[in-house]
């Protein structure tokens, strides 16, 4: 410990760790913070400096219908995606915590297959089960693909939270009274609160943003990503700049929220090495 | 209050056996794969007692406590709570309560609601809950954090409210595992007594588990001491101090002398000491406690003292009393116990002790186990 201390002290005086870590910050927000910025310019997407100062695009893009309508698609299917997933991974959790069967090393394995899995794959898969069972391709075929790819992460963040909990609560439970039902959602539940809310932001955000598995999936109904996606080939214009720019607002709210939760629920808890934890949960 | 404490304490030495075991182990045995953690333990419990399971670590103590709780289930054997057949029922059926090692408060719950969750899980009317609740925590003496939660309470404060969590359901026995190990030594032996005195107020049976013998010597009405998962002895303190069944019970409980003897024509030989004694021919153990030894006085010839002279090696002042250890020839050494006050007046060379033979007390050998 006081090795890596020390260590840190030397390296935190090297002029070059300043440089790396400022080119390394730079490469990863530069472009965002650019992409913000014009979409406040009144010259379209070229031209360097910006100029002529404008809020035109954000007016534009609020009075752009079908951009609106594909947000509420992928609302709806962010939001469906949640229950699907946390509806069958946190059961999936639960069996992989407190029960022996045979093959649970295998269960296990395919329940994180799709984390590993190619989108591509994943999509091609399920568009050649819908065509076979002839399903019509819609909103929901979507959910369905999104819903059953974030099982996994559903799953895995569960899993690290149940690794954490301490048994000894639900034997007092039991022991005072409690049913195993009753231990469950009185019990169990809240002290699962912060992995299960930290997993329904995760697989929100993951599905927002999805394109592979939906580009497959996808019916007369655009999702956000899709329909950004669709007008880039028409050419570009800064309307799509301004509603990056509020999906980016949205994202860092959300963020602030779960990260303000977990201090709030654990205040002697380090938050940036929870995330870590989270993060290695993945790779179980 | 008075007669109810003479009964559970000063007469559970007798009626321990006669009266109707509120409690009844019989010939449990637990193992998990291929490790044995329990054999055979059967052990009674009587309304009203306060019994300590006394053992080392791996001894298998929390495990029985867990058998009874309900928390793993026996090998073999049965748990019967009066005519109730304990072992099959849920740990959720069991009127028998748990005050956990780390007391397992819940931490999303205020100390009120943890105190309430017994009587709310199973439905109990607001009126009755609010008041039930309300005179638990004043028992105990936490009626002033009622509304903190868990992590904002000290370590002692906890441990009361984990008492009244379980107590607040007024089970027919209460289990208590290691409830005082966290604590540091002054709150340990306050709260030593005063679960004492709540356990004699509530006149429930309380099944107590520790490693500390000290601590199970001042609270216990029996001891159940137990060594690699089985039952060396059940007694009372008294009884298992001053009549140890085996050497293990001798040297775990207090701090003794195992004299190894040799039984001839009834006298017990262990050079240079030798006594008259009823146990059978052959070789045998005595235990011989250092306190049972004094600095010789007056004349030769009283009955029944054995006399043995000897040089001091060793001393060790405890303050009230001091340790010395006397090399009495033959390779044996003598730990004898003396007032502190004497110990100037101790000369340092050649003493001469002497015991009554009475207090040598025979023991059995406690055969290593795996």
């Amino acid at each position: 410990m006081e090795l890596l201390v020390k260590e840190n002290n030397t390296l935190s005086n090297s002029p070059w760790l300043l440089l790396h870590a400022s080119a390394v910050f730079a490469f990863l927000y530069l472009p965002i913070a650019v992409l913000i910025l014009y979409s406040f310019n009144g010259e379209g997407v070229g031209g360097f400096p910006p100029r002529h100062l404008t809020l035109g695009w954000y007016r534009i893009l609020f009075a752009d219908g079908p951009i609106w309508d594909s947000v509420l698609n992928s609302l709806q299917v962010a939001a469906a995606a949640v229950v699907i997933a946390l509806g069958f991974g946190v059961p999936a959790a639960l069996a992989l915590d407190r029960t022996q069967f045979f093959g649970k090393a295998l269960f296990r394995r395919l329940v994180l297959l799709p984390l590993i899995l190619p989108g591509i794959i994943t999509g091609l898969s399920l568009l050649m089960l819908f065509n076979v069972s002839g399903t019509k391709l819609s909103l929901l075929t979507i959910i369905l693909g999104h819903g059953t790819a974030l099982i996994s992460v559903a799953t895995t963040e569960v899993f690290a939270g149940l690794q954490k909990l301490d048994r000894a609560q639900e034997e007092a439970s039991l022991d005072l009274g409690a049913n195993y039902w009753q231990t469950f959602w009185r019990i169990t539940v809240p002290n699962l609160k912060l992995p299960i809310v930290g997993a329904a932001l995760l697989i929100f955000t993951l599905s927002m943003d999805e394109i592979a598995v939906s580009f497959f999936l996808i019916g007369r109904d655009n999702t956000l990503p899709l329909e950004i996606w669709g007008r880039l080939r028409r050419g570009i214009t800064p309307e799509i700049n301004a509603v990056s720019t509020i999906i980016f607002l949205f994202s860092l709210v959300a963020i602030v929220l779960w990260y303000r939760l977990r201090v709030r629920s654990e205040p002697d808890v380090d938050v940036g090495s929870e995330i870590v934890q989270t993060a290695e949960g993945h790779t179980i | 209050m008075g007669t109810k404490l003479e009964s559970g304490v000063v007469g559970s030495e007798e009626e321990a056996g006669s009266r109707a075991p509120l409690l009844s182990i019989r010939s449990v045995a637990k193992s998990f794969g291929r490790n044995i953690v329990l054999r055979n333990i059967s052990l009674d419990v009587s309304e009203g007692e306060f019994l300590t399971i006394l053992g080392e670590s791996g001894s298998g103590k929390t495990t029985l406590l867990r058998i009874i709780a309900g928390f793993e289930s026996a090998s073999a054997g049965e748990v019967w709570m009066g005519n109730e057949r304990l072992d099959r029922q849920p740990p959720y059926q069991r009127r028998v309560n748990t005050v956990f090692q780390n007391y397992a408060l819940f931490p999303h719950l205020t100390v009120e609601e943890n105190v309430a969750y017994g009587l709310r899980v199973s439905k109990r009317p607001d009126a009755e809950v609010l008041t039930r609740v309300s005179e638990a925590l004043s028992k105990v003496k936490m009626s002033a954090h009622a509304k903190s939660k868990p992590a904002k309470i000290s370590g002692g404060q906890q441990q009361r409210v984990a008492l009244a969590r379980a107590l607040v359901n007024r089970p027919r026995l209460l289990l208590l595992d290691e409830p005082l190990s966290a604590l540091d030594a002054n709150l340990r032996r306050q709260m030593q007594v005063e679960l004492k005195s709540l356990q004699r107020e509530v006149g429930i049976s309380f099944i107590f588990v520790t490693h500390d013998q000290e601590e199970a010597m001042v609270m216990s009405d029996r001891i159940a001491l137990l060594r690699s998962g089985e039952l060396e002895q059940v007694a009372t303190p008294r009884e298992i101090y001053g009549r140890p069944a085996t050497a293990y019970a001798a040297q775990f409980i207090g701090h003794t002398n195992l004299l190894k003897c040799e039984v001839k024509d009834g006298i017990a030989r262990c050079l240079p000491l030798m006594w008259i004694t009823k146990v059978p021919e052959g070789p045998a153990l005595f235990s011989l406690r250092p306190e049972n030894i004094r600095l010789a006085t007056g004349n030769v010839g009283i009955v029944g003292t054995v006399r043995v002279r000897g040089r001091v090696c060793q001393q060790a002042f405890h303050g009230a009393t001091e340790l010395i250890r006397v090399e009495c020839g033959n390779g044996l050494v003598l730990a004898v116990r003396i007032a502190g006050r004497d110990a100037e007046a101790a000369p340092m060379g050649e003493i001469e002790l002497e015991f009554s033979s009475s207090d040598a007390v025979p023991v059995r050998e406690s055969p290593d186990r795996i």
